[in-house]
């Protein structure tokens, strides 16, 4: 493997691991924290030991993602030293100040964990609080630093290199509001339909458990919600990306050429040697209404780009645009149904059918979340910086990188299937009868 | 040559977090080494006292190592590119072992279940926790023996740099200081005697192991890093320093003999740290001899005054919250009723 793809390869497969489990870490803790919160102004245990449970889903997700995040602050460095040198007084500040709020998180998680009988409850809860706060903070900031990628400001180039350096500006670049409010609600959609998917899998078989009622209540209201919202924060990113990176935009669509009336693919595979969109339903001047909301408006095709700038490979971006659009749209449709049957039954558990689709969809976000990071990352490719520095000039010297790739290829896989078996063990499986209190099942 | 006041503050930011990080992640290393040695009768005990101290605490010591990094390469981005390049493998190494150690306590402590497992992760923590400091030793050992080719950009030999007896002694080094701080502090973990002695041997051992060590890290950097040895000989501040260091190192030890635990944990906190800053100082002003020292590898005064902003004002924050994280887990309980040396009982207040 050429050293370019597997340097490209490894760091795709580290942040595909890493996003799952910093998704999580980010959402987790706000799950656990509303049961445990519920538990306090009910006094039900059934969410108590929800709170615990989930706590301890929460304690390996987040171990995981820590140390597949330290891994990845020292990528940027192993794979990419070049970028690194060129943009660190720049984005060190969106680094620096994800540093501080993950610092929190882990200190206040250590006494959310371990210190159930060792401070006072309101103090406990409140660390809970503090720990999804600063997760979620912390996801922030280091999209803002993806986001620079996108669209780099903070600096002017005189001979390749940057002067009149501002880091400040750097924090608040022109897609830094929309991709971090993007992948913010995806991560709280992405969790709460893989919570809610596999406690509803549990209920379908164990019905009237309240252990996976009181789950599934939580979770889907908090996916949902999401889900909801996350359509138009879709609409809005799409609309940024057209402005501020119009030949993204056009492969995201496998518009090769641009004009008005631009049609709106739904699949399809590009063809980028025959420059056309095989196989695709087109919805004819829907991008420009979408786009410009007038079905004149020009819309940029990849023809007006020099093919050397297209990102490759051209089908992987267009195909997870597809993929990233469909799963947000079925999660809404979902989110929608359940909301329809709140208001008029007042639940949803006498709905066989929005449960076991709850569970087909289960994986939609996570789905979503892996193909929305393929529409951006690949997308932005073949640059590093955007239009400043090329991936391949930023490409550490060091050879026989198809080594590394394999070895933290096996070594995540490793982790996950384990992690995936001790999820299974000690949270999803229903609690027996010793750990359900008598008074709560009889609610 | 006066050093700006942000470039200052920003260096000191690095060295304390630096020395905060192997004050406590280092110890949490050396956890994990007294774990793989445990023996004896009470072996058991020792691991699952070993468990109870590192699992509040251990991802947030290892946060500190995040913040150097980040430190780095935001006030030094050249210097951090250098490292990358150069230590490549090492680093690759270093990060397994991290993903390992930390991966395995996790597993171990939340797995639940059947024994053999816990076992198996107890196992990989443990030979992860003996790995990783030799590596990150390496590196540092790398880093001050001037190993870092000068131009990074063009070198092709990834391997001989390191392989030095200097590195590998250094890597040892960080080894014993670790195992040796671990030692020293879970003799203040535990209210069982035999099991407090079982570490206050296992302190005296590696502080000893210590010394010993560092009689053949000088050595070696005598006959083969000059430039670090002119570092640590001949300048104004660094033989009060070693004085002083070796003051701690001795009072340390004999802290332990006479079970002044409480004072063998700060005496030999300041010894470490002292060794730590004893490199620094000699190395003064060079991140990477002889080519990028603080002032050619800083990144431009707007972004160091603005670091220096978010690291004071980060402080503000993260500082009492560390501060109280440890209160909760590492101080002993005021009102410990008289029946509480059995730890069942100690664990479930």
């Amino acid at each position: 493997m050429p050293n370019i793809l597997a340097a490209r390869s490894q760091m795709a497969m580290s942040l595909a691991f890493h996003i799952i489990f910093s998704c999580i870490g980010i959402a987790m803790p706000l799950l656990m924290v509303v049961a445990e919160w519920l538990h306090r102004r009910t006094g039900d245990q059934v969410y108590l030991l929800l709170a615990r449970r989930w706590a301890t889903g929460t304690a390996i997700m987040f171990a995981v993602g820590a140390v597949s995040g330290t891994v990845l602050s020292f990528e940027l460095g192993l794979l990419w030293p070049h970028f690194m040198k060129w943009s660190g007084a720049i984005i060190g500040m969106p680094f620096s100040l994800e540093g501080f709020a993950f610092f929190t998180e882990a200190i206040f998680l250590g006494i959310y964990l371990y210190g159930w009988d060792r401070v006072a409850p309101r103090a406990h809860l409140v660390a809970g609080f503090i720990v999804a706060f600063s997760g979620m903070i912390s996801g922030v900031f280091v999209v803002i630093a993806n986001s620079w990628m996108n669209t780099p400001v903070g600096f002017r180039l005189v001979n390749g290199l940057p002067v009149d350096i501002d880091p400040i500006a750097s924090l608040t670049n022109p897609a830094a509001l929309h991709e971090t409010v993007h992948m913010t609600i995806a991560a709280y959609a992405a969790t709460g339909f893989v919570v809610a998917g596999i406690h509803a899998a549990m209920w379908l078989r164990d019905r009237g458990n309240l252990f996976h009622q009181r789950a599934i209540a939580i979770a889907f209201a908090i996916g949902a919600i999401a889900a909801v919202l996350q359509p138009l924060s879709g609409d809005a990113s799409a609309r940024a990306v057209a402005r501020l990176q119009p030949l993204k935009m056009a492969a995201f669509e496998g518009l090769f050429k641009g004009g008005p009336h631009a049609p709106l693919a739904i699949g399809g595979i590009p063809d980028v040697k025959d420059r056309k969109l095989d196989y695709a339903i087109e919805l004819p001047s829907m991008l420009s209404i979408m786009t410009g909301h007038n079905p004149d408006a020009v819309i940029r095709g990849l023809d007006s780009f020099p093919e050397r700038n297209w990102p490759a490979p051209m089908i992987a971006v267009h195909l997870a645009f597809q993929i990233m659009v469909g799963a947000g749209f079925a999660m809404a449709g979902l989110a929608m149904w359940g909301a329809l049957l709140i208001v008029r039954r007042r639940t949803i558990f006498d709905s066989i059918w929005l449960l076991r689709t709850m569970v087909a969809a289960a994986p939609l976000g996570l789905i979503a979340v892996e193909a929305g990071w393929v529409v951006t990352e690949v997308g932005r490719q073949p640059w590093i910086i955007y239009g400043v520095m090329r991936t391949a000039d930023a490409l550490t010297p060091m050879p026989g990188l198809t080594v590394t790739f394999v070895l933290f290829s096996a070594l995540y896989l490793f982790l996950g299937v384990t992690v995936v078996y001790l999820l299974w063990r000690q949270v999803i499986l229903s609690p027996t009868r010793a750990e359900v209190p008598v008074q709560a099942a009889a609610l | 040559m006066t050093i700006p006041f942000a470039l200052f503050f920003v260096c000191g930011a690095l060295l304390v977090a630096l020395t905060i990080y192997v004050l406590t992640g280092g110890a949490d290393y050396g956890g994990g080494v007294w774990d793989l040695l445990a023996a004896g009768p009470r072996a058991a005990a020792q691991r699952d006292l070993i468990e109870r101290a590192l699992g509040p605490v251990w991802e947030a010591d290892h946060v500190w190592l995040i913040l150097v990094v980040v430190i780095l390469f935001d006030a030094f981005p050249p210097a951090f590119a250098a490292i990358m390049i150069a230590m490549h493998v090492p680093i690759t190494l270093m990060l397994v072992g991290i993903v390992l150690r930390g991966s395995a306590f996790s597993f171990r402590s939340y797995g639940g279940g059947r024994d053999r497992a816990q076992r198996e992760w107890g196992r990989l923590f443990s030979i992860a926790s003996l790995v990783t400091p030799v590596l990150l030793g390496v590196i540092i050992g790398a880093i001050a023996s001037g190993s870092i080719p000068k131009d990074p950009r063009h070198i092709t030999d990834f391997l001989l740099p390191w392989m030095t007896p200097v590195c590998f002694a250094v890597g040892l080094f960080a080894l014993a200081l670790f195992a040796y701080l671990a030692a020293v502090y879970l003799t203040l973990e535990t209210d069982d005697a035999a099991l407090r002695d079982d570490f206050r041997l296992r302190a005296i051992a590696a502080g000893i192991a210590v010394g010993a060590i560092a009689g053949l890290v000088l050595l070696l950097a005598h006959r083969e890093a000059p430039g670090i040895w002119a570092g640590l000989t001949q300048r104004v501040w660094t033989w009060p320093l070693i004085w002083l260091n070796g003051i701690l190192a001795l009072a340390a030890l004999y802290a332990l003999w006479a079970r002044r635990f409480a004072v063998a944990r700060v005496c030999a906190a300041g010894h470490v740290a002292l060794v730590l800053w004893g490199w620094a100082f000699a190395q003064f002003p060079f991140l990477i001899e002889p080519d990028l020292d603080i002032y050619n590898a800083a990144a431009p005064p707007i972004t160091l005054k603005i670091l220096a902003g978010a690291l004071a004002a980060g402080a503000l924050i993260l500082l009492p919250s560390y501060r109280y994280l440890l209160k909760v887990f590492k101080s002993r309980p005021k009102h410990r009723p008289l029946s509480a040396d059995s730890p069942v009982e100690r664990h479930s207040q």
